[in-house]
Formats: structure tokens, sequence, C-alpha cells
């Protein structure tokens, strides 16, 4: 218990520390917000193994380590074409850009929106367009019970706001780069918080991505809300490819509304350890979502996916599928809990989660959940863990093929209809390419046994 | 071009193969024939290298080289061609993309250029016709959601396509309607020619109406307890192969 009360001051304290900006300004109506939150953070504080949905990702990598707030950002260097290589971009691209946390505006591009589109920085929409936000940041995305969520509430820095007004359709994906430049001799902390709001019948497609430049070390507490309006169409891409020195920890909280088409896609291949929370309630009737997940880990690299699909009212649908692929001491953890209301009859619920193992020492945690509570319904569920097949090996080289290409496009025949789901090509291509560099040493840890 | 000599080889402990002695030539074609459980397919893996066959004495030459030292791409880069009783399937590996990167890979180590995707290509559509595969079927995912039929061709258009020295087919008519029959037979008579041996494996005699084989031999406890022509296979189909097991236990010296 004395332990968790030290980890837990280093974000207490940097709140203090930030506690007279809070109130200043056009944004103090946020400040009771912050407040509450960090109030709730004080009593949980950090989650230790013994909490069941904690009980496989240890943060007491957290308390190891001092981090700070980075100061605010300025222009020093980094270059457009520098965030490209780091985040490939479609076309020229609708771009939002963080710097450890802080707006990024000289290396932002945002100008040809079609009519009535917003996408902009959300702590200057916190001060400007307070009507517009008041009704959903920190509505969607609950505290009460997360502790990391209500330290990102109290502490949220800055992030994207992306509004699609009534019917608006954004044709061309909106990127949001979160990018974090520490050295790992002071690691930072950035607490990133995006707010995407797509009003009925709109539709728009958002990147979100996290990456370091360099050895970047650093702590990454985000959280993202998204709102999916009566028949809204989103999709929305997470990337994760930070420096493998970063502690990642990130809640997503996704609203889908009447008739709503909502479909999610986490990718996972960085950082030493990443935490993601994603949850969708299917808030209104005939709500659709489509949750993807693919995480590729080696090394000692630790990944844990928790997904909540809350299918509150009647005929929605979803469907998840998770795969990963661990090479050497990697761990990995999936949690997916899918809760069926007693409201929410004709339920057609399918989840799965499939794990490829490429070294003994891999481990993986699989956890499916279901809650049901309405008799007429369908709902699905599966998980495999397995290892490379020997039959399939085998086959493949008595076809001319050598041990490692087969090994390799084993591997990624098991990830190909993951990325087949990745509907733009540009990330499509960079994540191919990011997976053949990743790959390559796991078909070498695969080796080993 | 083949010559097995002695072999003997167990899995899981248990001896499957107790001496097998075996020539084949260029252009032979070879049957080999026997009841279940008499050692046809351990021959065929073991010839093709599979791991799980523990090989424990007696060697194998091929073209003079020792195959059994050869991992099982090495001898695929030789030439050895295994047809799979039970073709494995290969999600998220399409069967024109393995098959190109197989050849490429044999090409390779012949010191050819590899063939580019066009010359590939068109490579695909004449071999294809052989055994009238559907080129849809090539570009999905190895063997995957195929029917027993669609199975065995894809494997006997493989064996067109990397163009083996020797080709092993291992109980490739097991399963097959008569129609899917003719057509892999017809299939594998095309493939026939002087440079190239083939050794057909398999349980019953009715592969054999359409591929008419040089030699027939009889597998059983092991060893090639009987050699003979192509009237030996009518016989074990008449008489199956009861009279066989008699013969070796009455101790009669059958190798002819």
């Amino acid at each position: 218990m004395m332990d968790t009360a030290f980890d837990k001051n280093q974000f207490l304290e940097t709140f203090a520390g930030q506690e007279k900006a809070f109130l200043a300004g056009e944004s103090a109506w946020l400040a009771p917000v912050r407040r509450q939150a960090i109030a709730r953070f004080g009593e949980l504080g950090l989650p230790t193994t013994r909490l069941e949905s904690w009980r496989y990702t240890s943060v007491k990598p957290l308390a190891k380590r001092g981090f700070r707030l980075a100061d605010v950002y300025e222009p020093d260097g980094l270059t457009p074409s520098m965030i490209r290589k780091l985040a490939p971009l479609q076309g020229e691209g609708h771009l939002l850009v963080f710097v450890n946390g802080s707006y990024a505006e000289d290396l932002s591009r945002t100008d040809d929106l079609p009519d009535g589109v917003t996408a902009m920085s959300l702590a200057e929409a916190i001060s400007s367009r307070r009507e517009e936000i008041e009704p959903h940041l920190a509505r969607h995305a609950a505290y009460e019970d997360h502790a990391f969520a209500a330290m990102n509430t109290a502490l949220m820095q800055d992030g994207a706001c992306v509004l699609v007004p009534r019917g608006a359709v954004v044709p061309d994906p909106i990127h949001i780069v979160h990018v974090t430049t520490a050295s790992p001799a002071a690691p930072l902390m950035c607490f990133p918080r995006n707010l995407i709001v797509a009003a009925e019948g709109s539709q728009v497609t958002i990147v979100e991505t996290y990456t370091s430049l360099g050895g970047a070390a650093s702590f990454t507490n985000a959280v993202t809300e998204v709102v999916a309006g009566d028949g809204a169409v989103v999709e929305h891409y997470k990337v994760q490819t930070e420096d493998e020195s970063s502690l990642h920890i990130a809640g997503a909280s996704m609203n889908v509304g009447r008739n709503a088409a909502l479909t999610s896609h986490v990718i996972c291949l960085g950082a030493s350890m990443c935490r993601n929370d994603l949850s969708v309630l299917l808030a209104s009737a005939g709500g659709d979502c489509t949750l993807n997940g693919l995480y590729v880990v080696a090394g000692s690299q630790h990944v844990d996916n928790h997904t909540v699909i809350d299918h509150a009212m009647p005929q929605c649908s979803s469907r998840e599928i998770y795969k990963g692929i661990l090479g050497g001491r990697a761990r990995g953890v999936f949690d997916g809990k899918v809760i069926v209301r007693p409201d929410a009859q004709k339920t057609d619920a399918r989840q799965v989660n499939n794990n490829l193992l490429l070294s003994d020492e891999a481990l993986v945690d699989t956890k499916p959940q279901l809650e049901i509570n309405a008799d007429d319904v369908k709902c699905t569920h599966a998980a495999t863990i397995g290892q490379l097949d020997l039959d399939a090996l085998f086959y493949m080289r008595s076809r001319a093929i050598d041990l490692m290409d087969a090994k390799s496009m084993l591997i990624r025949g098991f990830v190909y209809d993951m990325l087949d789901r990745i509907r733009i090509p540009s990330l499509r291509a960079g994540l191919e390419t990011m997976l053949d560099r990743k790959l390559d040493f796991g078909g070498r840890i695969g080796e080993a046994s | 071009m083949l010559q097995i000599n002695q072999l003997t080889a167990r899995v899981n402990g248990k001896e499957i193969l107790r001496g097998i002695d075996l020539e084949v030539h260029a252009g032979g074609v070879h049957a080999i024939m026997g009841p279940n459980g008499s050692g046809k397919s351990t021959l065929a893996h073991v010839l093709a290298g599979r791991e799980t066959f523990e090989v424990t004495g007696g060697e194998v030459r091929f073209e003079g080289k020792d195959l059994l030292s050869m991992s099982p791409e090495e001898r695929a880069w030789n030439g050895v061609f295994l047809a799979f009783q039970y073709p494995v399937e290969i999600p998220g590996v399409s069967t024109t993309y393995m098959l190109k990167a197989g050849l490429n890979a044999i090409r390779k180590r012949q010191g050819l250029e590899e063939l580019d995707a066009l010359d590939f290509l068109s490579l695909i559509r004449e071999k294809s016709k052989i055994v009238e595969i559907d080129k849809a079927l090539l570009d999905r995912s190895v063997n995957d959601g195929f029917s027993g039929g669609e199975k065995k061709r894809n494997e006997i258009f493989q064996m067109a396509v990397l163009d083996p020295k020797l080709a092993i087919l291992d109980e490739t008519d097991s399963g097959l309607d008569i129609d899917a029959l003719r057509v892999v037979a017809a299939g594998v008579e095309a493939l026939r020619n002087e440079k190239r041996a083939m050794l057909l494996i398999t349980h019953y005699q009715r592969l054999l109406n359409y591929i008419v084989p040089d030699r027939v031999h009889v597998l059983f406890g092991g060893r090639i307890v009987k050699s003979g022509g192509r009237e030996l296979a009518h016989e074990l189909e008449k008489k199956g192969y009861g009279w066989i097991e008699d013969e070796v236990k009455a101790g009669a010296s059958v190798q002819s």
C-alpha cells in the first residue's frame, strides 16, 4: 500500500504544479472536472496486479523512473518530412501534429478541410469552442473506476479536436500524430487527449498515431473520445509505434448512435509496455461496430488489450477480431468483454482472438468474456494460441522454399487478413514495411527453438 | 537416378521401414503398393526429408548425391518433389505466391535468372491447363477451403510448375471420384517423360489403369517383398494383399 501511495505522488505533484494554469483564462470551465478527476485518481492510486483487470500487467515501471512534463512546443528542427517518415500519410492528408503533448502548428496542415469541418488543437477548442466541446469532453471516457483515465482527465494537455457537422463527408483521412522526442536520460510524461465528434449522418476517417523520434523514453497516457452520431460512419485507426523504451497506456471510449457504423483498428508494434482500454457503447438501436486489432511484439515487450463492447440497445451488431504475434520473451494479454443488456434483443456479436507464438518463452493470456442478459441473441467467441504449423513448414520446404522464408511467409499469412482490413493504401503499405522489419526479427527468434 | 540401400527408419520409436532396397532410373515409373501400415507413406516422407521420421540406417543416393544429408528444401532444389496424400492448408499464402518463391529458389540454384511476374503468370497459365485447375483457385490461400479433388489437382499442378526430376506421388488417387481421378491421372501422364522418374505410392491399382508403371513393388512390414511388372498390380487387385502376407509368413523368398 505504501508503494502505491509513493507511485502516485509524482502525478499528484504534477497536478499541483499545473493547477494555477488550469484555473486561468477561457479554459477555466474545465478546472472542476480536472479537480474531480485528480481527487478520484488520488483515491484509486495506481493499479496493482491484485486488481483483476490489471492482473497480467504491472505498472511498476512507472514508479521506477521519474518523469517530467515537457515544455510547450517550440519549432526546433522537426520537419514535415520527418513526420511523414514516422507516420505514413494518405496523399497530402489533413494533419495535426503534437510534440511531447503540445500542438505543433508549423507541422500541421488543416487548410483544405470541407466546409464546416473542424480539426484543431483541443486545448484551443476548450478555450474558444466551449459550447460544442462541453457536452462531450470527459462525458464518454468514464474515470470513476479507471486510474489512468482519471489521471489523463486531470492532466490532459492537448490533442486533436475533430468536429464533423451533420451530413458532412470528409473524403480524406484526418491524421493525428503524437510524437515524443525525449532522450532516455530525461524521460517525459505526456497526456494527449483527443475528441472526435461526428454528427448525424456524417462520415470521417481518423488515424491516430503514437510514435517517437529516436530513442525517446517517455510515458504516454492518452485518452480518446469518439462519438458517432445517428447514422454516422466513423473509421478510427490507432497506430502505436513508439520506441521500445516507452510506456504507453491509453483509453478510448466510443459511443455509437442509432444505425451508426463504427470501425476501430488498433495496431500495436512499439513501446516496452502498452495497455489499451477500448470501450464501445452501442447506445441506440441498429448500431454496428467492428473492432480490428493487431499486435506484434518481440524481445521483452508487453502488450495488453482490454476491450468492452456494451450492447445496450436492440439490433446492434459487433464484430471483433484481434490477432497477435509474439516472439522472444514478449507477453500479450487479450481481455475482451461483450455485454448484452436486458434491452439488447437481436444482438449479433462475434469475437475472435488468435495468437501466434514464435518462441517457447513468449506468452499470452487470452480471456474472452460474454455477459448475456437477453434471450434472443447470437453471440460467439473463440480464442486460439498456437505456434507455427510444422506441417505447413514442411510442405513449403518441400516446395523449395527455405526454412526462414517459409517461416516468414507463414507469419505474414497469419496477419494478412488484418492488413487487408486497412483501407488506407498508404497506411497499409507503411505498416507492411514496419511489420516486415519486425517479423524478420521474429523469424530469427523462431529459429532459436 | 535414385538408389535406396537397406533404408531403415522409425517414427516415435517404432521401426516402420526395415530395410528398403530400390533403384529407379530416369524416365522410370515405379508403383509402390501395399496394405495400410506397410510403410508406404513413411517412405515417401523420408525421401522428402520430413524430420519427424528418424532414419536409423541405410543410404539414399539421388544422382549420386547423399539425399539423406539434405534439408527438405535442398532436396527440392535438387529436383525431388512430393505430392502429399493430405495437402496442407496454408491460410494467408496463395499458391501462386508460394510457387513463385519456390520456383525462383530452384532457378537460383540452377544459375538461372529469376522469373519476373509476367513470365511466371504465363507459365502458370500454361501449366494450369494440364490438370484443368481454375486459375482463381491459385490466387487463394494454399488448399484453404479446397475440395479433396481440388487439393490433388493442385499437387499435380505444383509438380508441373516445379518440374522435378523425381516425383513422389503419395496416394494421389485416394479420395478421388472417377472423373477427378481421370483428370489427375491424365495430368501425371502428361508430365511423364524420359528425364523424369516417378514413384507412385498407392493402395489400389485403379490409378495404374491410367498411368501404366514400368515396375510394381509390394511393400509389406517395412520391406519390399515382391516386385514385378504391371501384371502384379492386377494380381493384387484380384487377390488382395492377404496372399502376400501368407507368402511372407511362409518365409518364401519372393524377391524376383
